[in-house]
């Protein structure tokens, strides 16, 4: 009785509250003439886009709209990220440099971007810092490299068959996941080593770039080209031009989760005790058998879960692309499609349900990997 | 003897060459930066800088011995020079400090103005500080009427006076602390708060929330979610570990749900979700919504700190409670709860840092604290083009703020350290 009594209570709360918002929201909806349903997807959207990663148009639907947001944000993200790790490994192992200056150069930086509200970083290099950048005109240009205020632009390359290259990319990944788990059965069983790191960086390279002789792959470079207008107004044809909304955001997440990132690695190098190497010495390994197998991976152990939930975090925070007009999924799904639409509970449904499956899905990868790494305890 | 003293004199010859390069490695890179002077005339740019930067590392090199008579070398040597590699890397920093450093101070100070009231006194080519002096009321107190910010500052003291009483209380009464700072002092902040700022009796004047803004504003709203976001999260951290299925299992979807969503899109949910589910005619005020889904997300997070503090108990400590014949709450309140929290204190000011820099997101809703008031005067016709000076104000701001939370929790987690 002692333990329903609460169970029940809470269960009657929660139908009550439920019940409320779903009784005012049917009531509310029927006044306005509005009507529950997804089906508002499959028409035109009918709104530009400014930077897409696949084909848009104004005909193209919402659903598509949608995708391209998403898509939008998966790139800042995994860019994010990407440079993010690089800047937290290096100040990380930085601020444990027994070089007084790099140690402090390294926790200047950890100070000063953590204790900064992201979206004020945010806003600092979008309306103040890339602002100073010259006008297509008056740019000078580094390498075919072009860095305006209207964006940088940069060579790209021009593919054919691009996705037989790619094929063999993740058919080289697969081949190697295979042989590295045969080749440390071998070891195990005779005790023999083999250079694993070589034998994959030679099959990465070599594999893909058989595309290129037999699979009939190529790809030009094509350079941006300026352009006259008029006198004092030009622009850039051709290569890639990056938005600035791009680069802030970029530049913003990255060097602000960098810092959280830094503090994990230190974190987890400074977490294991001398006496760990000290044993690995003494059994008689060398200073790079002591690093691979007795220092990172224990190492790994501490810095993999937290950095994992700040990557979920920037994820999150490029969220904040909304505010400085970077289309991705916020803006463009619920911020103009919704303007347009005004289906607000479908699109805010679908934009949380969108940034929940995310997380959930890395907290599935981060629980699996607690598990595999978890000392089993005897 | 002879031989030792004859060491230590030809290394000084050579440690006196080093100090020589290094330093006109280092005056080569601030004359070029500073008065745009080149010593190294006769080589092109490039050239010049990576000869004298060249010169440097060599010199670095040759300052490098066991000991040495002059007490700064060693010092040098073992801080900064112990290897060619961090002889390198120490050169880099010196050199990126030299090239940074002088602009920076230029803008900031030496070609900035401080002076007049309008735009035209700004002429130099450093930062424009009249602007932040002319629009400073506007980012303090948001839009609040002039002749009513006393009530703003009326309020924070009291509000400030109210929360260090703690500090003076002694003796008998200092059992009803936790009370006080957990019922007693959100009631009469929210009041203090209501009366004074909102205003409307006591003849005073209506402010209504829409015209508050500002840094204080940032404060107001840091201030209630730190207060809300602490109970509601301790309640869903015990109801997570509950034997109860039902409470369990809510807890576990709320943590989840709001842990995994972006801040932003619970503002976009309040903002044009949350009005379609209150009955018809009902009407919540804007900055009460934004506070109640601040507090519901940050909540989220204490959970989950405190129920790592939980975690880490050591079930001896829950038995021995059961055994004492303490029920649950009992045992909560007074041997579990005292011990998780003092664990998980870096957590808590982690958690409470990341609510105050999250708080510009309001700008979502509409409503203006700092940033978004610099914004506002960013695109005011009068002032345009001082975007920088607002944000590096602001920054400021924020710098000292979260830097001195982040340190005194460090302190106390100093202070709470109990040996096990």
């Amino acid at each position: 009785m002692k333990k329903i009594i609460p169970q029940a209570i809470t269960l009657l709360l929660i139908f009550l509250i439920f019940g409320f918002f779903t009784y005012n929201a049917n009531v509310n909806m029927s006044n306005r003439g509005m009507e529950f349903g997804y089906s508002f997807l499959k028409r035109a959207a009918s709104f530009d886009i400014q930077f897409s990663l696949i084909e848009y148009s104004r005909e193209s639907s919402y659903a598509r709209a949608y995708l391209v947001g998403l898509l939008n944000t998966l790139l800042v993200a995994f860019s994010g990220i990407i440079f993010a790790t690089i800047l937290g490994l290096i100040f990380g192992i930085a601020r444990l440099s027994k070089n007084l200056l790099i140690k402090e150069f390294a926790a200047f930086y950890v100070e000063f971007f953590r204790n900064l509200p992201l979206l004020l970083q945010l806003f600092f290099w979008y309306y103040a810092a890339l602002r100073i950048l010259p006008l297509p005109h008056e740019t000078e240009g580094f390498h075919n490299f072009y860095i305006t205020i209207k964006s940088l632009y940069t060579p790209s390359l021009v593919w054919e068959n691009l996705s037989i290259f790619l094929y063999l990319i993740v058919f080289s990944i697969i081949l190697i996941f295979l042989l590295k788990n045969y080749l440390k059965k071998i070891q195990e069983k005779h005790g023999k080593q083999f250079p694993i790191l070589i034998i994959s960086i030679v099959i990465l390279l070599l594999v893909p770039s058989s595309a290129f002789l037999f699979g009939g792959s190529s790809f030009e470079i094509e350079y941006p080209v300026y352009k006259e207008l008029s006198a004092t107004s030009g622009t850039f044809i051709g290569g890639l031009a990056i938005p600035p909304e791009f680069i802030a955001l970029f530049l913003a997440l990255s060097l602000y989760t960098g810092t959280f990132i830094a503090e994990n690695v230190r974190a987890g190098i400074e977490g294991i005790s001398k006496g760990q190497k000290e044993a690995a010495a003494s059994t008689g390994l060398n200073q790079k058998q002591i690093l691979n197998l007795v220092v990172l991976p224990q190492a790994l152990r501490i810095i993999i879960p937290p950095t994992t939930n700040q990557y979920l975090n920037l994820t999150k925070n490029s969220s904040l692309a909304a505010a400085i007009a970077y289309p991705d999924v916020v803006l463009v799904f619920a911020g103009t499609a919704l303007m347009q639409t005004g289906r607000a509970i479908e699109i805010v449904s679908i934009t949380m349900a969108t940034y929940l499956s995310i997380s959930l899905a890395i907290s599935a990868f981060m629980n699996y990997y607690n598990k595999k790494v978890a000392i089993t305890e005897k | 003897m002879l031989n030792k003293e004859k060491y230590i004199e030809t290394n000084n010859t050579k440690t006196y060459i080093g100090i020589i390069l290094i330093l006109f490695c280092l005056s080569n890179v601030f004359f070029n930066s500073f008065f745009n002077i080149e010593i190294l005339k006769f080589f092109p740019t490039k050239v010049g800088f990576l000869f004298s930067f060249i010169l440097g590392i060599l010199g670095f090199y040759l300052i490098r011995s066991e000991q040495s008579k002059l007490r700064f070398i060693n010092f040098i040597n073992l801080n900064t020079n112990n290897n060619n590699f961090n002889g390198f890397l120490t050169l880099c920093i010196l050199i990126l400090i030299l090239v940074t450093i002088p602009p920076v101070i230029n803008w900031f100070i030496l070609e900035a103005n401080f002076s007049g009231d309008s735009r035209e006194a700004c002429t130099g080519e450093g930062a424009c500080w009249t602007y932040i002096k002319v629009w400073l009321k506007r980012f303090v107190y948001g839009m609040y009427p002039n002749e009513e910010h006393w009530r703003i500052n009326l309020s924070f003291f009291l509000v400030v006076g109210l929360g260090l009483i703690g500090i003076f209380v002694k003796g008998k009464l200092k059992k009803f602390i936790t009370l006080y700072y957990v019922i007693i002092y959100p009631i009469i902040a929210f009041l203090v708060i209501y009366f004074l700022i909102s205003g409307g009796s006591f003849n005073l004047l209506w402010v209504e929330t829409g015209a508050w803004g500002g840094l204080s504003l940032t404060f107001i709203v840091s201030f209630f979610c730190l207060i809300f976001c602490f109970p509601i999260g301790m309640l869903l951290a015990l109801g997570r570990r509950s034997s109860l299925p039902v409470i369990k299992y809510f807890s576990v979807t709320f943590i989840e749900f709001w842990r995994g969503v972006p801040l932003i899109t619970v503002l976009f949910m309040s903002a044009v979700m949350f009005p379609l589910f209150l009955p018809e005619g009902m009407f919540v005020d804007k900055l009460v919504m934004v506070i109640i889904a601040i507090s519901l997300f940050e909540a989220a997070y204490v959970a989950e700190v405190i129920r790592g503090g939980l975690q880490a108990l050591p079930r001896g400590q829950y038995d021995a409670a059961k055994s004492l014949g303490m029920g649950y709450w009992k045992m909560y309140t007074f041997v579990i709860l005292p011990q998780a929290l003092k664990l998980v204190i870096p957590g808590i000011a982690n958690t409470f840092l990341a609510l105050v820099k999250d708080t510009p997101l309001i700008f979502v809703v509409g409503l203006l604290e700092i940033v978004g008031m610099l914004n506002m005067a960013k695109t005011n016709p009068k002032w345009l083009g001082f975007a920088m000076e607002g944000y590096v104000f602001a920054g400021i701001i924020f710098w000292i703020i979260c830097y001195s939370m982040s340190k005194y929790s460090q302190k106390l987690e100093i202070k709470f350290k109990t040996d096990r």
